[in-house]
């Protein structure tokens, strides 16, 4: 019963947090606080992080190179956009098309190509997000090159805020489960794993739609914040950052991408002005992780409790 | 009725035939061992047996089901674990958790259960927490539950990959080349534990092994194989003294 009793402990503080910090963000919007430049940078930011959490359950834990986040992103965008803006639905009902739409192109894309292994697999998801945004520069009801404008902005802050909380939830609780053991363990070891019971494709696949429904719910928020989508947005650079938070967080660690998502995200903000400086300072990270820190900032670790108190000891 | 019957087996990889018209009988709780040079097609068979490679011929009849063309985690849901020649763990994954990857195939919640936490989960997660920690006592790894597997010293790494094959319940456990790399006092107590588990579990146990004390040791019966043939089939003795296999072994006598 100890156990229990710490157990609802937890949830509660975790909950009393995480209340805390959604009302301080509403408040600090509200009361202008903070001002549009950075609410812009903060609905960034934490559309990244929906998009990083997602695309390492692929990558980082199951241990499937992914190159085509972006497309599932734009199947979200698309999805939501059509339901709000052409059909003048509800937002709830756009967003839970959005997430149910990306999941079905995960699993349509997933079946045949999770069979694939390392290069081939990135070579097809490429492919796919590549192919994605060719059909929608070319299909005239959701306006062909030029996108779709005038996109309400539905996406407010109780709904971003729910949504990296559900994201993270989700996936840090599947993860610590026998299903999150049996999708770690085909990224350590696929022939063990099949033989030690486990039906490695199925949990690929599942790995792959739970990755995309989130790719497509990031894609519902961004396109009800920006007011425009149109393919460009979601080409293969689009697909590439999100990898780079990735790596650069670390292959396996939920918190990992949280921080780098954050990271590359103010980075971005802070040299707006100079977009060429941009792209060589992130080759110049990259190149310096990659040679003192290959595993990423957090390598396959979590940053939580534990770790938190042993630096705290460490420090004393 | 035998526990595994398999008839005229034959796999080859482009022009090599590596198994050819293999036949071959296990009765249950027999330990048997399956020995030849290297390169004879030894792990080839235990690949064939448990689904890595589906076989061009034959038929693999285990407990009344036919194995041939099911996947590698049906053949280990019809109760046959194994384990590698070169060691295979989840090396990223503590020790424990390399166990309680094995007890997913019988896990006792949901998806979704998992993902909102309900009760179930809680029990099913304890249930599998104290059934791992059972198999790591056994096998003398509690103490080290929470160590990552790839930081195990050998002998240790050995042995939690013997305790992960145990944990999926088989009726069948395939050994492919336990002792290597043992020196021989931890050959010694590998073969106590073989000999041990075999008791404990009711298991019925094939091996391949080069070491010829462990062989001869505990095993009942042993199969020869040569250029992927089974060429001869016996007790221990027998195989000490026929010729065709001293003959694979160190080569024909000079006249």
């Amino acid at each position: 019963m100890q156990t229990n009793n710490k157990t609802w402990t937890r949830f509660l503080t975790e909950v009393a947090v995480l209340a805390m910090l959604f009302t301080l963000g509403q408040y600090a919007i509200t009361t202008g606080l903070l001002n549009q430049y950075y609410q812009i940078n903060l609905n960034s930011m934490f559309i990244n992080i929906i998009l990083a959490v997602s695309l390492n359950l692929i990558n980082g834990f199951t241990g499937q190179l992914s190159l085509g986040h972006a497309g599932f992103m734009a199947v979200g965008a698309y999805v939501s956009v059509i339901f709000t803006t052409l059909l003048h639905l509800p937002f709830i009902l756009a967003v839970v098309a959005a997430c149910a739409a990306a999941a079905l192109a995960g699993f349509i894309i997933g079946v045949p190509t999770l069979r694939l292994r390392g290069d081939y697999l990135a070579i097809a998801t490429l492919g796919f997000g590549e192919i994605i945004r060719v059909v929608l520069q070319n299909i005239d009801y959701v306006g062909g090159p030029s996108g779709i404008m005038g996109i309400a902005k539905d996406t407010t802050w109780p709904w971003l805020f729910g949504s990296v909380i559900l994201t993270l939830v989700v996936i840090v609780n599947l993860i610590n489960s026998s299903y999150g053991r049996a999708i770690i363990s085909i990224r350590e070891d696929e022939v063990a794993a099949e033989l030690m019971g486990i039906d490695t494709t199925r949990y690929k696949v599942l790995a792959f739609v739970i990755g995309a429904m989130f790719a497509g719910l990031a894609g519902a928020l961004y396109a009800h914040y920006f007011y425009i989508i149109k393919p460009d947005t979601f080409n293969f650079m689009k697909s590439f950052d999100i990898l780079v938070m990735v790596v650069l967080g670390g292959l396996g660690s939920t918190t990992g991408a949280v921080i780098a998502a954050i990271f590359i995200t103010s980075l971005t903000a802070a040299l707006q002005s100079f977009p060429a400086i941009r792209m060589i300072l992130y080759a110049l990270i990259l190149i310096v992780v990659m040679i003192y820190r290959p595993q990423g900032l957090m390598g396959n670790k979590e940053l939580g409790r534990k770790t938190l108190a042993r630096m705290w000891g460490a420090k004393k | 009725m035998s526990l595994m019957e398999i008839k005229g087996l034959h796999k080859s990889f482009g022009g090599l035939s590596a198994v050819l018209n293999f036949n071959f009988k296990l009765e249950k709780n027999e330990l048997v061992g399956l020995i030849g040079p290297n390169g004879a097609g030894k792990t080839t068979v235990f690949n064939l047996i448990t689904g890595v490679y589906k076989p061009d011929q034959g038929s693999i009849v285990f407990a009344d089901n036919n194995l041939v063309g099911l996947h590698p985690y049906d053949i280990c849901k019809k109760g046959i674990a194994r384990t590698f020649q070169n060691i295979r763990l989840f090396r990223d994954l503590t020790v424990l958790d390399n166990v309680r990857v094995a007890f997913h195939k019988d896990v006792g919640y949901g998806f979704l259960s998992a993902i909102f936490r309900s009760p179930g989960f809680f029990r099913g997660e304890k249930e599998i927490e104290e059934k791992a920690l059972e198999f790591l006592r056994i096998f003398k790894l509690d103490s080290k539950k929470d160590e990552v597997a790839s930081n195990l010293p050998y002998g240790e790494q050995r042995r939690l990959e013997i305790a992960r094959a145990l944990a999926t319940g088989p009726t069948l456990l395939i050994l492919d080349e336990p002792a290597a790399g043992m020196n021989p006092q931890e050959t010694q107590e590998l073969m106590q534990l073989i000999q041990w588990i075999r008791q404990e579990f009711g298991l019925t146990i094939l091996l391949i092994e080069h070491d010829m004390s462990l062989v001869m040791g505990v095993c009942e019966r042993i199969y020869v194989l040569d250029y992927g043939q089974v060429i001869a089939e016996g007790k221990p003795e027998e195989i000490r003294n026929n010729k065709k296999v001293i003959e694979a072994y160190l080569g024909e006598e000079v006249n």
